[in-house]
């Protein structure tokens, strides 16, 4: 089986700061890592590979430094490593992403399997993965908390809100997965110190054969206007006071004129 | 800068940190309430971290001393206990990596590396710092093989260990000469496990008594030539102090960090009791000296990576950073008053756990008539 996950390398820190000139997220200093959900689809992948046999490629778009995020993958258990690096490539939204991340697939080839995470944790938009699966002209299966491989066929659980569907898709087909699909293992020693013995390839989209009108800031239909923090919440507090049973009934008359009962 | 990790060594340290957070830390306290964790130290073996230094031919993970020191650093900043239950599985792993015959290493390095539990047996209820008076006897037997008779005691490991490497006199007559090392293989006839310390700190270890029973050993158990196991003891040793001085550093980095966090939220006489000098000049003392127990450490670890003799350096790494870390786990106590002598606050146990670093695998006086005579041998 030749499998190809899909990872993002994201900001590792809740503590999230905008830089007040650009309104973006200030990602110089801050550690990064493997965007979580990418961890679980490189587990899946592992997983299938040690019942399958088979290789697994990860694939990455992003600024030099996200090599570290292919590292760590191939630390995990991946055979190769390709990093879309270009100028070009840059403040892409999901289609321009998906876009190269397509090309990229094309120009590794013979795939059986394309995984993704379901989401990042700091765009949230879910849309790469299966805006990929379209520009392949492959079937998806999203939002998977399963997994498995059968006679040229993947079948997975998908669950939705109250219900859980089995839905199989011929391969070649993607799939996203969710958090509950596995628990990531931690990167073993030994493949740690095989891991940076392993092929990395940098492409930049002219070795992908990209439109320079798909791809980047100019392929990008949607821009990000504005980021900001929520608005901070009410945390007024008010306290009652008097006997037990008092208290409880002017908390819930409070409940009640505010429709929370 | 002298601390230069290699690329592979900054993943080995970002994963065990990450799982020394996640896993181990969680578990200390549990830990010095109930003793040796084996669901943890599964949890550890499956990681392959156990053999991050033997050799990849025998299923390790082929990493050096500064490997292998990184690995301890970071554990010890989670549990002092599975820092050190580490170092003496090392220990003893380490005394057949270098003195074992082909058939041995093929034999027991893949158990080793693979989780199975190794320990170091050499001091007994009458003889700690002084080696040599050790009185375990291994006479030959009939059939080729070996008789091992006598005790053991204060062996981190021993009650859990699969494999024990003990040094024994063969040859009462010739003091340190006389002494030789062998494998023995928990579950052998007339090895005894006996009562397990209660001890002060590192109460995750386990610790016991052994008694030696007419255990017969089958020939290829003596580990080295006959008569080298004293010179087999003090090569492991050096290495094991510098696990010492990784664990040290460890331990006082943990039991900084906690009493940082409360020094910069506890509020007394209208600030944060971090914007005190008396409190502020304890962390600029303390942070100076984690960082000479580290650069010490690592130091002394690229020292054996390079092959180089470092029994010196290696003792005045224990001597400095464990005598150091026992203060500066009291200091950082004191940092948080009232709150430092609850069991809540964690730091109590680093206290604890700290003690023994200036006591076992070489006590700070016999280190300090190690170094003070190489030294003033020195022209």
């Amino acid at each position: 089986m030749k499998i190809l996950v899909f990872v993002k390398q994201v900001p590792d820190t809740d503590d999230v700061k905008l830089d007040p000139k650009t309104g973006n997220i200030m990602r110089e200093g801050v550690p990064s890592t493997i965007n979580p959900l990418d961890a679980n689809a490189i587990e899946a992948a592992i997983q299938l590979k040690e019942k399958h046999g088979g290789t697994i490629a990860a694939i990455s778009m992003g600024p030099p430094q996200a090599e570290d995020a292919l590292k760590k993958a191939l630390a995990l258990g991946c055979d190769e490593a390709y990093l879309l690096c270009d100028r070009a490539l840059g403040g892409a939204d999901t289609r321009a992403t998906a876009y190269a991340l397509a090309k990229a697939a094309e120009k590794i080839g013979d795939y059986d399997l394309l995984l993704f995470g379901r989401h990042a944790i700091d765009g949230d938009t879910a849309q790469t993965g299966p805006a990929t699966a379209s520009f392949l002209d492959v079937p998806q299966i999203t939002l998977a908390a399963s997994i498995a491989v059968e006679d040229g066929w993947v079948i997975c659980d998908r669950v939705l809100e109250n219900t859980v569907q089995k839905v199989k898709a011929k391969l070649p087909a993607a799939v996203t997965v969710t958090a509950d699909i596995n628990t990531p293992r931690y990167a073993t020693p030994l493949n740690i110190m095989k891991a940076l013995k392993k092929p990395r390839t940098i492409w930049s989209s002219a070795d992908l054969n990209c439109d320079p009108n798909q791809i980047g800031q100019i392929g990008s239909p949607s821009s990000t206007k504005k980021i900001f923090e929520p608005p901070k919440r009410n945390t007024d507090t008010k306290y009652f006071t008097g006997n037990p049973e008092d208290m409880a009934v002017a908390f819930v008359d409070m409940l009640a004129a505010e429709h929370l009962v | 800068m002298l601390i230069n990790f290699t690329e592979e060594q900054k993943m080995v340290r970002d994963m065990v940190r990450e799982f020394t957070k996640k896993e181990i830390e969680p578990r200390d306290k549990w830990m010095d309430e109930n003793g040796f964790d084996f669901d943890l130290h599964k949890k550890i073996s499956e990681t392959g971290l156990a053999g991050i230094h033997i050799p990849e031919e025998y299923g390790g993970g082929g990493g050096d001393a500064v490997t292998s020191a990184i690995v301890i650093h970071e554990m010890a900043k989670g549990s002092g206990s599975v820092a050190l239950a580490l170092d003496a599985h090392w220990l003893a792993a380490d005394t057949i990596l270098y003195h074992g015959s082909d058939e041995q290493k093929k034999k027991y390095l893949p158990m080793a590396a693979a989780g199975k539990i190794f320990a170091f047996g050499l001091t007994e209820p009458c003889a700690g710092s002084d080696a040599a008076g050790i009185k375990s006897n291994v006479v030959p037997a009939p059939d080729g093989g070996w008789i091992l008779n006598g005790s053991k005691a204060w062996i981190t490991n021993s009650g859990v260990a699969d494999i024990y490497t003990i040094l024994a006199k063969t040859d009462p007559s010739a003091g340190s000469k006389g002494i030789s090392a062998f494998i023995v293989p928990n579950g052998i006839k007339g090895l005894n496990i006996g009562k397990f310390e209660d001890k002060m700190g590192c109460r995750g270890s386990a610790t016991c008594e052994l008694s030696f029973d007419n255990i017969h050993l089958p020939a290829d158990a003596l580990l080295g030539p006959l008569g080298s196991g004293f010179k087999i003891a003090m090569m492991a040793l050096d290495g094991a102090r510098i696990s010492i001085g990784a664990i040290a550093a460890g331990l006082s980095e943990h039991a900084m960090t906690i009493a940082k966090n409360y020094a910069n939220e506890r509020m007394t006489f209208g600030k944060p009791i971090a914007k005190h000098q008396g409190i502020m000049f304890k962390f600029a003392d303390i942070s100076a000296e984690i960082r000479a127990m580290e650069l010490m450490t690592y130091d002394t670890a690229a020292m054996k990576a390079a092959g180089k003799r470092h029994t010196v350096e290696a003792a005045q790494t224990k001597l400095f950073s464990a005598t150091r870390c026992t203060q500066i786990c009291l200091e950082c106590q004191q940092v948080l008053g009232g709150n430092g002598y609850s069991r809540e606050y964690h730091i109590e146990r680093f206290v604890r756990d700290a003690k023994l670093l200036e006591i076992g695998e070489g006590t700070n006086e016999i280190l300090r008539m190690l170094i003070g005579s190489s030294i003033l041998a020195q022209k």
